[in-house]
């Protein structure tokens, strides 16, 4: 067996809570009406093709990407789109959205349902074009159109393909799963970006505390040339792009850089995994693995779920939401962020709803600083957090500039740590977002 | 014994001696000349030090008055101490003095207090606006209202603004606003805008900046602009763009003002008539 590979600097051991884990993935089945926002990745938001009362399959394009970086939007159901109305997302502001009342489920024409592997691999222009028309984004959170993360600057030359695999946010197994049931299609899926890359290598970056994906994925790679897997050690953020490209390959991304300037291309197990979707059975990004967890939840589970569906649907199915939860949080604990309205519908880049209790979730008091610098201590960026906080507090942001506030890649491995219960990450979040309005 | 005492003296004398002659000469090699204006024209300013000009402080700005030449002159401009202190300026340097500007104050463009635009959840992060709407979401749900949370009352180098207790909304103080700027540039909304005090402290603007369809403005405020488009039937120099209407302030309020803020349904044009407070025209609402 390998070594096992880590990022040198920072890092935090969180509790895992990982407790669906070994529940397999379920079909959420369909909920009554589906609810589409036409901006569910970065860039621009999609262009609506569809008129209310038009009849729509699964598969169909509801909304068409509206330049370079943006993504085609597809129906995950099939019915009747009966409303265009904006409607009041998770954070309670009023987003365009596209309403279906679910008819049956049928599928378009061209979207291979059967459960075959097909493991020939089309040529590297067809990859591509599929690629775009499916609409596929970052699925690990951030949303960046895959079409353009999939294109390499012409100066540039991509060296390495890394199918990030690693779930160090607590809670969180949507990901652990896929790779147990779907293994050889990501593989696939690797080897499709490895061609339309013109690359030969792909590492599968694995951690430690999923053995069951580690020992499938080890087996199955031994059968294509190319894919490698790498456990890497348990420890948060080792998931965050740099972190992984430094423990894999030993290289540091330069500050301000991006990962393809050293030659690396990080992609998410489920986009591999959508990818392989996309290119082999023709099917466009409509549905996700979902995570419904948390310590007030009463079925913890993973669903497969239609994108667009409303979250207590989701909630409804796990046992449903008590009196005792505090937080309903979209995402990991560690990233995501609390919503405020359950009827708000997930989207490609939902990985997980949280259903917290008030002792797992609430704020504490924010106390002063004892300098004890165990945030620059766990900081993965080597930045020193402490100092930012201080900083942002007396408004003075050309010093924190200098403290290289604009690598933060806002893990919140200090406001953790932080005996003092200082809201750090806060803080770093209010530094990157003026040093960029000032630019 | 007396003997090392006198040498001492002597010894530190001539040291003493030596190194005046010395400083004498570099004093003479290095002697710069600061232009006895610069004291000059500082003292005249506010030393609000609030970098309104565009300057580092009060001091950059009499550098930069002391060194420019007429037409240079002609373009710095001290908003805090007006024309009064810039007709000073202009006498010590011996320049003609500058047309007379309009006085600007600040204005808040929204109107979304507790009572118009209730909130919906609530925040318990750090009391900073500008942390708040960067990780979470407005109380009341309007993507672009106020959130209450007070850094315009922050900011203010002169105390002009204060938090209204029973709206939660910020109050400009317009006898002690000099339209520094520093609130236009704090907050994350943009709310404040430096609009003309006008003919006797009359002026009218749109106090809302939500570019949601009317429906859903409506929806989480009250007196929301609707871009309903009856206030350009009123003067044709004001402009809804994206739902939202914005009234130039080329519109004369004493003329139109109180007519606009008569023909908004929401209420969301405001008229000061000069003799009642903008907290008084904000409530009426």
């Amino acid at each position: 067996m390998k070594k096992i590979k880590t990022f040198p600097l920072g890092g935090i051991h969180p509790n895992k809570y990982k407790l669906t884990a070994d529940s397999p993935i379920i079909d959420a089945g369909l909920p009554e009406y589906v609810y589409i926002p036409i901006k569910q990745h970065i860039g621009a938001p999609a262009k609506i093709t569809v008129q209310k009362g038009d009849k729509v399959k699964v598969g169909t394009l509801l909304a068409d990407s509206d330049g370079i970086i943006s993504a085609d939007i597809h129906s995950s159901v099939s019915g009747e789109v009966t409303s265009l109305e904006p409607i009041e997302g998770e954070f309670g502001y009023y987003e365009d959205c596209i309403t279906i009342k679910v008819e049956g489920d049928e599928f378009e024409k061209e979207i291979d349902t059967s459960p075959e592997l097909i493991t020939e691999i089309p040529e590297a222009d067809i990859i591509a074009q599929r690629i775009r028309e499916s609409g596929i984004v970052g699925m690990g959170g951030a949303g960046f159109p895959t079409p353009v993360k999939t294109t390499v600057p012409p100066n540039r030359k991509a060296r390495i393909l890394i199918v990030n695999g690693i779930e160090c946010e607590p809670f969180l197994t949507a990901d652990g799963r896929l790779m147990i049931e779907k293994a050889e299609e990501i593989i696939i899926g690797a080897k499709i970006l490895n061609k339309l890359l013109n690359i030969q290598n792909a590492i599968i970056a694995i951690d430690e505390n999923k053995p069951e994906a580690i020992e499938i994925m080890q087996r199955l790679s031994k059968r294509y040339v190319g894919v490698n897997v790498q456990v890497c050690a348990t420890k948060y953020p080792q998931g965050g792009e740099k972190q992984l490209i430094k423990a894999i390959t030993g290289k540091e991304v330069p500050s301000g850089k991006l990962p393809i300037d050293i030659g690396c291309i990080v992609q998410n197990v489920a986009t591999v995994f959508a990818v392989y979707e996309a290119v082999q059975k023709k099917k466009p990004l409509f549905e996700r693995i979902i995570t419904i967890s948390g310590d007030e939840c009463k079925h913890p589970a993973n669903y497969r779920v239609r994108i667009g569906t409303p979250a207590n649907y989701l909630i409804e199915k796990a046992g449903g939401a008590s009196e005792e939860v505090a937080q309903i949080i979209y995402g990991g604990p560690m990233m995501g962020s609390s919503i405020i309205n359950t009827q708000a519908p997930v989207t490609k880049l939902t990985g997980g709803i949280l259903l917290l209790s008030d002792s797992l979730s609430h704020k504490k008091e924010e106390q002063n600083c004892i300098r004890c610098s165990k945030c620059a201590e766990v900081c993965p960026m080597g930045l020193q957090p402490y100092l930012i906080g201080k900083l942002v507090k007396e408004d003075m942001f050309e010093e924190v500039k200098d403290c290289h506030a604009l690598d933060c890649i806002e893990c919140g491995c200090c406001a953790y740590t932080c005996p003092a219960n200082i809201p750090l990450l806060d803080y770093c979040k209010l530094a990157k977002s003026e040093l960029k309005r000032n630019r | 014994m007396s003997d090392t005492i006198i040498t001492n003296i002597y010894v530190l004398d001539a040291i003493a001696v030596s190194a005046a002659i010395i400083l004498y000469f570099v004093s003479k090699k290095f002697k710069t000349r600061e232009n006895h204006k610069i004291s000059e024209i500082d003292e005249c300013l506010p030393q609000a030090n609030c970098g309104a000009c565009g300057k580092a402080g009060c001091r950059d700005f009499a550098t930069a008055c002391a060194n420019s030449n007429e037409e240079e002159f002609s373009k710095l401009y001290c908003t805090v101490g007006g024309k009064d202190v810039m007709d000073k300026i202009a006498d010590i340097l011996g320049y003609s003095k500058q047309e007379t500007k309009e006085e600007t104050v600040a204005v808040l463009r929204c109107n979304g207090s507790c009572q118009n635009a209730p909130a919906k959840k609530i925040y318990d992060g750090i009391s900073s606006c500008r942390i708040a709407v960067g990780i979470s979401s407005s109380p009341n749900g309007c993507p672009e209202g106020c959130v209450h949370l007070g850094d315009c009352v922050k900011a203010c180098p002169f105390g002009a603004i204060h938090m209204d207790k029973a709206s939660q909304m910020p109050i400009v103080d317009e006898n002690k606003c000099t339209s520094c700027g520093k609130c236009v540039k704090t907050c994350p909304r943009g709310l404040f805008e430096l609009r003309p005090r006008g003919k006797n402290g009359k002026r009218v603007y749109v106090a809302c900046r939500n570019t949601q369809k009317g429906n859903i403005a409506r929806k989480n405020c009250k007196v929301a602009c609707i871009g309903c488009q009856k206030c350009t039937s009123i003067n044709s120099l004001v402009k809804v763009k994206n739902n939202l209407s914005y009234i130039p302030t080329t519109v004369s309020a004493e003329k139109y003002g109180a007519e606009l803020a008569k023909t908004c349904p929401t209420g969301a044009i405001i008229y000061i008539n000069g003799t009642e407070k903008t907290e008084k025209a904000h409530e009426k609402n």
